[in-house]
């Protein structure tokens, strides 16, 4: 593409990359979460293949598809964590620690730190839509070979 | 009428301007275009409709990845339509 194109894709694809990671990670008190703040970074990583072309990410394609299974995997093993009570049961919600701050009674500003395994869930299907729609994209890419621009 | 019924309006008479010109226009650059500028418009909607989930999982997949996955197949093909 044009250099006009490739100039404002590197100031964008930091920034919908940060915005995503935003969305995913405050999933669980604001409107987004794993899927949409997924779909997001994986539109900056679709910018970012439009304009560069795919021959250079042609070579991450074994990190997307560790990034999905990944993701796939800590998310069912989130979900046996709590197998103690039943399937998927929060237990780290209300125990202390760095996700299990006590639930705040009335209106507030909304806390971070109190959602137990939720924003960890978040993370898990965040990075598993982000690598499976930027493996789609990439891969569609890279089909047919010499034509690529 | 209000703002919010008038944007509504607005919005949405809008999203089926560009779907009618994503069909008839003949230059598929230019159709896929009006696609993607469908789709923002539609999260716009979304948005003015209070669903605010929707319109990011509307536009970052609708308006944003559809439209790269149309660019990149109309480079892989050609770009003008056949009578």
């Amino acid at each position: 593409m044009t250099v006009v194109v490739r100039t404002i894709t590197r100031i964008l694809f930091p920034i919908s990359l940060v915005f995503g990671g935003y969305v995913i990670m405050h999933g669980h008190l604001t409107p987004g979460g794993g899927f949409q703040g997924g779909a997001v970074a994986a539109s900056g990583l679709a910018m970012v293949l439009v304009a560069f072309g795919a021959k250079r990410l042609a070579e991450k394609k074994g990190l997307l598809s560790a990034l999905e299974s990944l993701g796939g995997v800590a998310f069912a093993a989130l979900g046996f964590l709590g197998l103690g009570l039943t399937f998927f049961a929060n237990i780290l919600a209300r125990s202390g620690g760095l996700f299990g701050g006590p639930v705040p009674y009335g209106p507030n500003p909304g806390e971070l730190n109190t959602a137990g395994t939720l924003p960890l869930m978040n993370w898990a299907v965040g990075f598993k839509v982000l690598a499976g729609l930027g493996a789609v994209v990439l891969l569609f890419a890279l089909f047919g070979g010499e034509n690529d621009r | 009428m209000t703002l919010w019924a008038a944007m509504l309006t607005a919005t949405l008479v809008m999203v089926v301007i560009t779907s009618v010109l994503a069909v008839v226009l003949r230059d598929l650059l230019a159709a896929a275009l009006a696609l993607g500028a469908q789709g923002l418009l539609l999260s716009l909607a979304f948005y003015l409709l209070q669903a605010p989930d929707v319109a990011i999982a509307q536009a970052g997949v609708g308006a944003a990845l559809t439209t790269a996955i149309f660019l990149l197949a109309i480079w892989k093909t050609r770009r003008k339509e056949e009578e």
